[in-house]
């Protein structure tokens, strides 16, 4: 449109054309062209391709696991060797055990690794959604109030960028989960454990999505069509809900992408560390953890659990990236 | 240009006297806030610093000057998206300047405004038939299944498609946008129209169709414009009336006549000094070109006296003392110099200083006596200054 930018500039006077041809002009909105934009993309739909595959997967394992076709909980065994690795080559692959089965007390892979997959995303989208309401109504207060309104969120994201989150994380696990069982009446063990690695990852990631969200506030908030709205006599609940938020979704979308995954590597560390939700409740993170004293003697074990972390990590980041060049064109990497 | 711009000058001749817009002593001074959590405030930048006008009915009051004079902040003054500092704003009698929220409301269909730039007046994410059509439902001036035909309609009236009412900003050019953000100005029925640069974002061929536009629609529905620009020729073909400003005060204002053909201040004739002139180039002739040096002072400090002398070619010791009144000095005429004068022609000694009751360097004159100075307010008043005899008469 403005700008030329190559491939986009391509994509779109495509997608025109493919309009004008097929019959009357069609009247496309700004998402609509951005979708055809990141449709025109192919690694970015591959990764969304990805992206849908995790989920549909993970919303799956809870179904499968209470039907009794996936099996995280129960031990073979008789699968087991005297050194506690698995008695079948490659981590004990077979037909019954396709990933094979974990050392020592013989879990099915398959079945631990499916599951953990259900619980790792349920934790990272649930841990984003905390982070981006709270990034984007700080964001929205922050930049619409300015003053000193403004300059006190913003002290308040440098304290806690400043904060030593992993320090205190440890530090105040068992404290801090103590409190959820007790004061919230969270069942003790996973769901206590699932809710505290939630929220302090939800309640530490916010800023990133504050500060973006402030930034455009500002910049919208200067255009002309918002005087126009103003002086049409609009109030500003009109003025903030149907004007400037309608702008906003790009950015918070593209947030939520780029979240997501740093969420699920994050996840994983934390279950190194001991604050995840622990086994024998399987997430992605604590499989991996298990899975690091093995990897000399057992390396499927370890190799499996690593490549489907960083196939959605990456594939979420790809599918941000995508996202964000889609809805504006006129950013570069 | 000139023909037209005759042909304007007969066709649009002020019908009545009647007054929409009278601005008095209008001022705006932003607060300069310091660094740190106190941010006290360090200064104030003086964008207007007390201006006066009038718009009559059915005309336009053409705003020019450089950036940053002040001229859209006047224009954001009047529409009341800032609240004036200091002054009156009187819109058909009652003074709108100190309204709330509640009270403006009613206001905001009477007076509305074009932006400068169509590409960021139109919100992106909304369709045009949405944009024209959420003044009517702000204000539910038709029930809701009316609001179609009448944005259909309106986007006929403002020369587009009215079949395009679903289409996004970004489907259109730059001079449709503009075309749809007037229509979105009209929906309300507005009496006052404050232009801010209407046009100076669009290709040249673009712009006279715009113009032509606005000109058939204050014809057809007697709206009054304020009408912001930079571009003078554009402010001679649509304005009857013309201000001048420089740094946050009107230098001089006048009917198009005595601004372009007979300006009196210094900074009125070095801004049409600057205007290239096709008829003069033709006859193979150059108009005298009058260089302005530096730079406008900053607003937040604005020099003593006369605001212009910094860059004046003209300048005595007076006028760094005394800061010139907009003296009437014809029948629609107005002009803030100590030594109003055409080009070459500036008396020697400051008219003003009489009036004023100072002696020629600016000191107090003991021995004068201040007399009212003619044209104080801001309309025109009977009588005037008249600079050929130095007194007080009419011509």
């Amino acid at each position: 449109m403005t700008t030329p930018g190559t491939q986009v500039e391509i994509s779109e006077i495509a997608v025109e054309t493919a309009a004008t041809v097929t019959g009357p002009v069609v009247s496309k909105s700004p998402t609509q062209l951005a979708m055809a934009r990141f449709r025109a993309d192919k690694l970015s739909m591959f990764s969304f391709y990805v992206v849908v595959f995790y989920v549909i997967a993970a919303i799956a394992a809870p179904i499968l696991v209470a039907t009794g076709v996936l099996d995280p909980f129960t031990p073979h065994q008789d699968l087991i060797d005297e050194q506690s690795l698995p008695l079948h080559p490659f981590g004990g692959i077979s037909l019954e055990h396709p990933f094979g089965v974990e050392p020592r007390i013989g879990r099915d892979s398959l079945s631990r690794i499916w599951y953990g997959i259900s619980f790792s995303l349920s934790i990272s989208v649930l841990a984003t959604l905390i982070a981006v309401v709270i990034g984007v109504v700080l964001g929205i207060v922050a930049g619409t109030s300015g003053g000193w309104i403004d300059a006190i969120i913003g002290r308040f994201i440098d304290l806690t960028l400043a904060f030593p989150q992993t320090l205190m994380l440890l530090a105040l696990s068992s404290v801090a989960v103590a409190f959820i069982t007790t004061v919230l009446n969270v069942p003790e063990g996973p769901s206590a454990q699932f809710v505290y690695v939630v929220s302090i990852l939800g309640l530490f990631g916010w800023t990133s999505t504050a500060r973006i969200v402030r930034g455009q506030v500002l910049s919208i908030r200067e255009r002309e069509f918002v005087y126009a709205a103003r002086l049409l006599g609009a109030r500003p609940g009109r003025i903030y809900f149907k004007e400037i938020l309608p702008n906003l979704w790009a950015p918070i979308l593209v947030q939520f992408t780029l979240i997501m995954p740093a969420f699920i590597s994050a996840e994983a560390a934390l279950s190194y560390l001991g604050v995840s939700v622990r086994p024998p409740t399987p997430t992605l993170g604590n499989v991996l953890t298990d899975s690091l004293s093995f990897m000399s003697d057992n390396f499927t074990y370890f190799i499996i659990p690593a490549v489907l972390i960083a196939l959605i990590v990456v594939c979420f980041n790809l599918l941000g990236d995508g996202l964000r060049d889609a809805l504006d064109p006129k950013s570069g990497r | 240009m000139s023909d037209t711009t005759t042909a304007a000058a007969t066709s649009v001749a002020p019908a009545s006297t009647e007054t929409v817009l009278s601005v008095e002593n209008l001022k705006m001074h932003f607060p300069v806030k310091g660094s740190g959590v106190i941010r006290r405030t360090v200064g104030h930048v003086k964008a207007v610093d007390g201006v006066s006008f009038e718009v009559a009915k059915g005309t336009a009051l053409g705003l020019v000057g450089e950036s940053g004079c002040g001229k859209s902040t006047t224009g954001r003054m009047v529409t009341r998206l800032y609240k004036p500092t200091e002054g009156k704003i009187n819109f058909e009698g009652t003074d709108i300047a100190n309204y709330t929220g509640r009270q403006l409301h009613p206001m905001r269909r009477e007076i509305q405004m074009i932006f400068q730039d169509p590409s960021t007046s139109l919100n992106p994410r909304h369709t045009v038939g949405s944009i024209i059509g959420a003044p009517l439902r702000i204000h539910k001036m038709v029930p809701k299944d009316k609001v179609l035909s009448r944005v259909q309609e309106l986007l006929e009236i403002v020369g587009l498609n009215p079949e395009h009412y679903n289409r996004y900003p970004h489907e259109f050019s730059g001079g449709q946008r503009q075309r749809i953000g007037i229509a979105r100005a009209l929906t309300l029925q507005p009496k006052l129209l404050v232009a801010d640069e209407p046009v100076s974002a669009l290709d040249v061929s673009i712009q006279a169709q715009v113009i032509n536009l606005l000109q058939d629609l204050q014809k057809e529905f007697d709206i009054s414009f304020l009408f912001i620009a930079h571009d003078l020729a554009i402010v001679r073909h649509f304005c009857p009336e013309v201000a001048v400003m420089y740094l946050g005060k009107i230098v001089e204002i006048g009917d198009r006549e005595s601004i372009y053909e007979r300006a009196h201040h210094p900074y009125t004739q070095a801004l049409l000094s600057a205007v290239p002139d096709v008829k003069q180039a033709a006859i193979g002739g150059r108009r005298e070109r009058i260089r302005l040096e530096g730079d406008v002072p900053s607003p937040i400090n604005p020099p003593s006296g006369c605001h212009f002398r910094t860059r004046c070619a003209i300048a005595k010791d007076i006028c760094s003392v005394v800061e010139p009144p907009l003296l009437q000095i014809g029948k629609k005429h107005k002009v803030a110099c100590h030594f109003p004068g055409e080009i070459h022609q500036h008396p020697e000694k400051p008219v003003t200083a009489p009036l004023l009751g100072v002696d020629e360097f600016g000191a107090p004159d003991p021995g004068a006596s201040p007399a009212e100075v003619p044209g104080d307010g801001p309309g025109y008043a009977d009588t005037w200054y008249d600079l050929a005899n130095n007194s007080r008469g009419r011509a």
